[in-house]
């Protein structure tokens, strides 16, 4: 289905723009032909390069699956640790770009020239941006984060030789109620709100100004054109598109890994359905399944509907919380938490200094090379369905508006759950497993076994919405940059993804892996301080 | 018998439907119709062109060799889509109404196995159009 405005043929150019003159042709480098009946274009050697190294690394974690765990395992807290420093000034970074980015006359450029039209209505663009960027970690974390923080912080701060053993954020607020549930709350919007969605918007920035105002192909070396110049299209590019794949498709197959159990848990929960790993396995076949069925009803008649009424579901539950909850409290709360985020935010992200060592490292920086090293993937899907907005729409829109909408979800979710707490004495939702937090805040509400299964509809959706638009991700950076590659192409890598998350649910392996590719987040921090640089170049020459 | 015969064309691949053009300009010639060139682009760059309007130029620049060397009037109409690997026969469908053909001309490929899976762009175009489509076979 396409957008009936720019379906009638293309009617007056749409202004000017300045397009990158290269040599280089999309899909030069591509191989085209069929297997048996199968007919394929992929990018020679992004793809078979990316397809090899993954088979090796689940290869890897498999015949060696101790040796793997304490690598990956010691790397992980390794790269967090050390450089925790590195990703927050990093982040603050973005953050701050994003900023420049909306008050300066950059902001007047169009993404597809000066007259380009946007691709998607306001709703269909933000239910599939945030679809991909974080809907999942929404439902499992709305509730636990913000008691997590509120719990430690309430605890008040410990030391063993000279050194702080607690998890609170800050100095903490022993024994201060009131100021525990603000400061968890203001942590918790720290980790969700402006940080994550500037790291998504740099990324996201990067590619659409790089493939729809300078002509490039729609993959993440573009985005060095300015660094590396016509070397993009040679090993340098191989490899950054390389990289992403592999980020992306171990990032989304060991989330669906733990996802399905995460989901079998809660499932045994409410249903009975014993926990194993056959339920498990049928969980991810079920899930790949529908987000086989989505990829190849394509972007607009599978993805963005899905996206649709994930986001529909979600407001729905989010105004039933809401309103059956304690709704007083909480909306006071939305505002008191907002103003405690700015209140705290300077401090949250100072990287220098830190004594709550726990929570910077542990927390903090363990998010931001979360975030980061799903940007490729989450940045890219958000690059294709942005063309037609200017700078400052698009990075309000990628920043402001779902750093909002998180720091809502957090005051309702969280905020209810910690008024469960506080008010009633009930600490099922404290004391229960990850999983299993936000069916037991629901579980003390009115109608509680129907919001538990839109709960748990919502998680299996919210994977389903991240394994496609990820699959489309893979498939066009695999195929050059070209969007229009022959359908059993996304078919493969949708099957893929499933296939190894299988694969290391049953072998073991999963927390290797996903600790290997939130490692990732380290060079890719570099990629995106070089992409703030590429965005500054490639601006100064847009008529705006 | 015909006045408007819709032609579709992919770009990066003229030279794989020789014959499905030829057949269009002798039929626009014998009927004394308009042949209007169909393609598909997708919003970002692709092999053919940077953008939808130089896609759009290069289309009309097609078109109108085609005219050059056959001696037929000819149109172009280039769509836009945001998936075209899935949308594309959606889109001709809709091209068909909104440039008002009676008759579309298209190359399609030998049927194979694939086909039970993922139909041709001709066989779809013929089982859902509401006008004549002639599907001629390229090898």
């Amino acid at each position: 289905m396409t957008d009936d405005t720019t379906n009638q043929g293309i009617p007056e150019p749409e202004g000017e723009s300045d397009i990158i003159e290269t040599d280089y042709e999309i899909g030069q480098d591509n191989y085209e032909g069929s297997v048996g009946p199968i007919g394929f274009d992929i990018h020679n050697p992004v793809f078979v390069v990316s397809g090899a190294t993954i088979v090796l690394f689940v290869f890897y974690a498999l015949a060696l699956p101790e040796h793997a765990s304490t690598f990956f395992g010691w790397l992980r807290p390794a790269v967090t640790s050390s450089f925790d420093w590195f990703f927050f000034a990093a982040a603050d970074i973005f953050v701050l770009f994003c900023l420049f980015l909306i008050v300066s006359p950059f902001g007047r450029v169009r993404l597809g020239g000066v007259d380009a039209t946007p691709d998607y209505s306001y709703i269909g663009w933000f239910a599939m941006l945030f679809a991909a960027g974080m809907g999942i970690g929404l439902m499992f974390y709305g509730v636990s984060e913000p008691m997590s923080h509120y719990s430690t912080a309430f605890g008040g701060i410990a030391t063993e030789d000279g050194v702080r053993t607690d998890w609170a954020p800050l100095g903490a607020a022993a024994g201060d109620q009131a100021a525990a549930v603000r400061l968890g709350m203001a942590a918790t919007i720290f980790h969700w709100g402006l940080h994550p969605w500037a790291i998504y918007a740099i990324v996201a920035l990067s590619l659409a100004l790089f493939t729809y105002n300078k002509g490039l192909p729609l993959t993440i070396r573009s985005a060095f054109y300015p660094i590396f110049g016509e070397r993009v299209w040679g090993w340098t590019g191989h490899i950054i598109d390389t990289l992403a794949v592999f980020a992306t498709l171990f990032g989304l197959a060991t989330s669906l890994g733990f996802g399905a159990t995460q989901a079998n848990a809660g499932l045994n929960e409410l249903f009975g359905i014993p926990v194993g790993s056959t339920t498990e396995v049928i969980l991810i076949t079920a899930i790949t399944a529908v987000a086989l069925v989505s990829v190849v009803r394509g972007l607009d008649g599978g993805v963005k509907i899905l996206s649709e009424i994930n986001m529909g579901l979600a407001f729905v539950l989010l105004i039933f919380v809401l309103l059956v909850g304690p709704t007083m409290v909480v909306l006071t709360g939305f505002v008191d938490s907002l103003v405690a985020y700015i209140e705290y935010l300077p401090a949250l992200a100072n990287p220098f200094g830190r004594e709550d060592v726990n929570f910077s490292q542990g927390w903090t920086a363990f998010y931001w090379a979360w975030w980061i090293s799903w940007s490729p993937f989450v940045g890219m899907f958000i690059a294709r369905v942005s063309r037609g907005r200017t700078v400052r729409e698009f990075v309000i829109c990628v920043l402001l508006i779902p750093s909002l909408v998180c720091v809502l979800w957090m005051s309702v979710f969280g905020g209810t759950a910690i008024q469960q707490v506080v008010v009633d004495g009930f600490t099922g939702a404290q004391d229960a497993a990850l999983e299993l937090k936000l069916f037991k805040m629901l579980g003390e509400l009115p109608l509680a076994s129907i919001t538990s299964f839109v709960g748990i509809v919502l998680v299996v959706v919210f994977f389903v919405t991240s394994s496609d638009s990820g699959s489309l991700v893979i498939d066009t950076i695999t195929a050059g940059g070209k969007v229009d590659a022959p359908v059993p192409q996304r078919v493969f890598w949708c099957i893929f993804e499933g296939a190894v998350a299988i694969v290391l649910l049953l072998g073991g392996g999963l927390a290797a892996l996903q600790a290997m590719v939130i490692s990732t987040g380290l060079p890719f921090t570099v990629v995106l301080l070089l992409m703030c640089w590429a965005i500054y170049k490639g601006l100064s020459t847009e008529a705006r | 018998m015909f006045t408007k015969i819709m032609v579709p064309v992919d770009l990066a691949h003229v030279a794989s439907m020789t014959r499905a053009t030829k057949v269009a300009a002798d039929l626009a010639l014998l009927y004394q119709a308009e042949a209007c060139y169909v393609a598909v682009t997708a919003p970002t760059p692709g092999p053919t062109a940077h953008n939808p309007q130089e896609f759009a130029a290069k289309l009309e620049a097609f078109a109108q060799g085609e005219a050059a060397s056959h001696g037929h009037r000819v149109s172009s109409h280039s769509l836009v889509s945001h998936d075209p690997a899935v949308d594309l026969d959606h889109d001709l469908l809709k091209a068909v109404k909104t440039i008002q053909a009676d008759l579309v001309v298209m190359a399609s490929h030998v049927p194979g196995v694939a086909d039970y899976l993922f139909p041709s762009h001709g066989g779809k175009m013929a089982k859902h159009s509401d006008i004549s489509v002639m599907i001629i076979r390229e090898s």
